[in-house]
């Protein structure tokens, strides 16, 4: 058995560190650090509910405007505020601007250009992949920076700037849209379809949609199996073996996507069990945060992070990262685009995932399925606008109560848990989608899911930072800076 | 000019801002203006022990550093040992790596306010005793010291804000390339002066109302921020109004007020941020260079003379009255 540490990891959001066992040139077993604390959850403490709106986007620059969403649901849940429909379509506009776009970066800056790397030199897709992949340089990464600066540009308009919106309220959307601008958002709309109708899919998104099992999937791929960046992805995949690569725990997490006026999300929420074929009812009184590996106090067991709290314990014997272990029902879950797709049904994941389970392959599957679901959903959401109608009301807070927010970010479900007594934060729980994902060990020592997923993963003569190791990390899309805020 | 780009107690949120820089070709415009990326922790391929080698060339003088970028605060805690951050795979805390990389740079440049001031990190108590590389909020010191200077001669630039817009940054990177930064080109807190001297509330769109005193009293509202909503556009050092973010975009714009995050210590401004401070009703953050009483005096007078027009679409959240098209050949 030998030991290898493994970081800086980078083209992930924040530091990461994985400390790796080998044996017969496979990881034997994992243990994921987050490196970094900055400790949000202290500074939130004794501040006015509504300045968390400043402070909690700034958690995280990647994942700022789920961040807001969290918080401004959680204070309207502290005080019984609904968003008038105009404030929760422009809302869900803004966290679907910044969720694709994370999904974009993820894809071309994060990903793909792992399979430029020397290892796979002897590939006969590997040429191809460098002239589209290569950071800095790869055609296609420039041409996602490029689509990626004008996408955010929706955000100028309706969110004044991103990341570190204060545009997103209790009540709604600061911001009202004029009949002229919804007509201007609409074409950035397009002009984003267009880039991932001829770059990115080669095929009009609905298609792409609507794929109903990974046959038809297959079928369109074989027609022209380069042909477009997902074809190429596809093609990569399957002959480096991604959909066996990084198996995860099985359970999936969504808090629910995109709220609608008058109730229900757009992706609907839950938990999906792989090995039952169950979808089951999601309870959050069900959420434990188990902090036993973590440089944190942990007297009195896990939390329920309405009643937990974070305590830095810098020497704590046994400890090895600063994130908690969150759990459901005790049990280990993954949360992400896959959770959000396995759990609202979509046929194509569901059947994908039932073949290979939840991988390398089906996670980032699941993000580009996203990108070719959501552009259709934000333009019917942009119809819906009803210009010289409310688009907030006024916060009114009570002194002392408690709030939930939920939300999805990019990377998985996102929560947040205020306390306020006398008008000021009593304690602020954030449980974040990386939290879940590479969780530390609980105390009964089962490892997190990104610990699960590197076990079994090759590692080749010679390689101090395994690239197997690298895709099996990046797959899940890691925000670092969340994870431990 | 290589640059190497480090990141340590913040959100990664100036990088992802970066990636947001007015062009269509963000690699080409800095290959173009001579700027090469030695590592960024975002868009580099080289991970783990090939980064470890790089930083180690750069402490060896076998590679040459041109520019450091941090971005984010140091974590000198906890109780000065820097273990709130110590950078993986290598067992060091990040403030002892900044330390001495800084040591090496011809420019050091903070990225962002939590790396100019300590920033967001800094709030409340601090907890994780977080600082910029040579302020403590507006206090000369940091991770640093006063006393430092890069290879140039130079103190540590600060281009601030939370997040720092693209172009102030590369912008900054161009000039340094170009040789065009010096001492004159930096304000008191070492912010290049062509952001810095400029203040929020030029270029805001919503002047009339400022001018007439017509005030937002809600989220959504179209009137002037500053009476009851927070906004410290007049005297925050920013050309948000002016050059825009995101293409059309700005705080005000958005329906929001400033809160000055290009300003050391803005994360604690001692009042909730969407509520201005008052005594006797008036604020008490006024421009900051203009007597009170003539601001008081003008404000009342402005106040009386108010179009209904203005007064009316202030505290709406559309247009409702709108400016009338009687004449024409306006003198």
């Amino acid at each position: 058995m030998t030991r290898l540490l493994v970081g800086p990891f980078n083209r992930v959001e924040g530091d990461l560190e994985v400390t790796l066992e080998l044996a017969h040139g496979r990881v034997a077993s994992a243990q994921v650090n987050a490196p970094m604390y900055r400790g949000f959850e202290q500074i939130l403490h004794g501040k006015v509910p509504h300045d968390a709106l400043v402070v909690v986007p700034r958690i995280c620059g990647i994942c700022s405007v789920s961040q807001s969403v969290a918080a401004a649901r959680a204070l309207a849940d502290l005080g019984g505020i609904e968003m008038p429909p105009n404030g929760q379509h422009a809302t869900n506009v803004i966290l679907a601007t910044e969720n694709l776009a994370d999904h974009l970066t993820h894809f071309y800056l994060f990903f793909m250009p792992d399979f430029t790397r020397p290892v796979y030199a002897a590939r006969a897709w590997h040429a191809e992949a460098q002239r589209r992949f290569a950071p800095e340089s790869g055609e296609q990464v420039r041409a996602a920076i490029a689509a990626r600066q004008r996408w955010f540009a929706m955000l100028g308009t309706l969110a004044g700037k991103w990341p570190h919106t204060q545009s997103i309220e209790p009540g709604g959307s600061t911001r009202p849209v004029e009949s002229a601008e919804r007509t201007r958002l609409l074409a950035r709309v397009r002009e984003f379809r267009g880039f991932l109708e001829r770059q990115l899919f080669c095929a009009p998104l609905e298609q792409i949609a609507n794929l109903r099992s990974e046959a038809e999937l297959l079928a369109w791929h074989a027609q022209d199996p380069w042909r477009g960046d997902f074809r190429l992805f596809i093609s990569i995949a399957h002959d480096t073996g991604l959909a066996a690569l990084g198996g995860g725990p099985g359970r999936y997490l969504s808090y629910g996507a995109f709220a609608q006026p008058g109730g229900g999300h757009a992706f609907a929420g839950g938990v999906w069990h792989a090995a039952s074929n169950a979808l089951t009812r999601l309870d959050p009184a069900g959420i434990r945060e188990d902090a036993t590996r973590a440089w944190l106090a942990d007297a009195g067991g896990p939390q329920h992070p309405s009643t937990g709290y974070t305590v830095p314990e810098p020497d704590k014997p046994g400890a090895y990262t600063w994130n908690k272990a969150p759990r459901l029902e005790g049990q280990v879950i993954e949360t992400g685009a896959i959770a959000r797709q396995l759990v609202a049904a979509h046929p194509l994941l569901r059947d994908t995932v039932a073949r290979h389970g939840g991988t390398v392959y089906t996670r980032v599957l699941a993000r580009l399925l996203e990108l070719a679901q959501v552009v259709p959903m934000m333009e019917r959401w942009l119809g819906q606008l009803i210009v010289n109608e409310a688009y907030c009301v006024n916060t009114v807070l009570p002194d002392d109560g408690v709030g939930v927010g939920l939300n999805e970010a990019a990377r998985g479900g996102l929560g947040h848990w205020v306390h306020s007594q006398r008008g000021r934060i009593a304690n602020y729980q954030i449980v974040a989608p990386t939290s879940w994902n590479f969780s530390p060990r609980d105390r009964a020592g089962v490892p997190g899911a990104l610990e699960q997923a590197l076990v079994g993963a090759p590692v080749l003569d010679g390689e101090t930072t395994p690239v197997a190791v690298q895709h099996i990390v990046r797959s899940f899309d890691p925000c670092m800076v969340c994870t431990v805020h | 000019m290589n640059v190497l780009w480090m990141q340590s107690g913040g959100c990664g949120g100036c990088s992802m801002s970066l990636l947001c820089a007015d062009t269509n070709d963000f690699h080409g415009q800095l290959r173009d203006a001579g700027i090469e990326l030695l590592w960024h922790p975002s868009l580099s391929l080289a991970s783990g022990r090939d980064v470890i080698d790089l930083l180690g060339g750069v402490l060896e003088d076998r590679v040459p550093l041109d520019a450091l970028c941090v971005e984010g605060s140091l974590l000198r805690g906890p109780n000065g040992t820097g273990r709130f951050h110590v950078m993986a795979g290598t067992g060091v805390p990040m403030i002892h790596w900044v330390s001495k990389l800084a040591a090496k740079a011809r420019y050091v440049v903070a990225v962002g306010s939590c790396a100019a001031w300590g920033g967001i990190t800094a709030s409340a108590d601090n907890p994780t005793e977080a600082c910029g590389l040579q302020y403590d909020d507006e206090r000369p010191g940091g991770l640093l010291g006063p006393a430092f200077r890069s290879g140039s001669g130079l103190p540590v630039i600060n281009v601030a804000g939370c997040p720092t817009h693209p172009g102030w940054v590369v912008d900054t990177l161009m000039a340094m390339a170009a040789g065009n930064l010096n001492a004159a080109d930096l304000d008191t807190f070492a912010r290049p002066r062509f952001f810095a001297d400029q203040l929020v509330h030029h270029g805001c769109t919503r002047n009339e109302y400022y001018e007439f005193k017509a005030s937002a009293e809600k989220p959504s509202d179209q009137g002037c921020l500053m009476e009851h909503m927070g906004c410290k556009g007049t005297q925050a050092h920013a050309d948000c109004n002016s050059r825009l973010w995101n293409g059309e975009g700005s705080c005000t714009r958005g329906g929001y007020a400033c809160i000055s995050c290009t300003e050391p210590g803005f994360q604690e401004p001692g009042h909730p941020f969407h509520q201005t401070p008052k005594i006797a009703g008036i604020p008490i953050g006024l421009p900051t260079d203009m007597p009170k009483a003539w601001f008081v005096a003008l404000a009342s007078l402005s106040k009386s003379a108010t179009p209904r027009r203005v007064k009316i679409n202030a505290t709406a959240d559309h247009m409702v009255v709108a400016p009338a098209a009687r004449r024409t050949r306006l003198k």
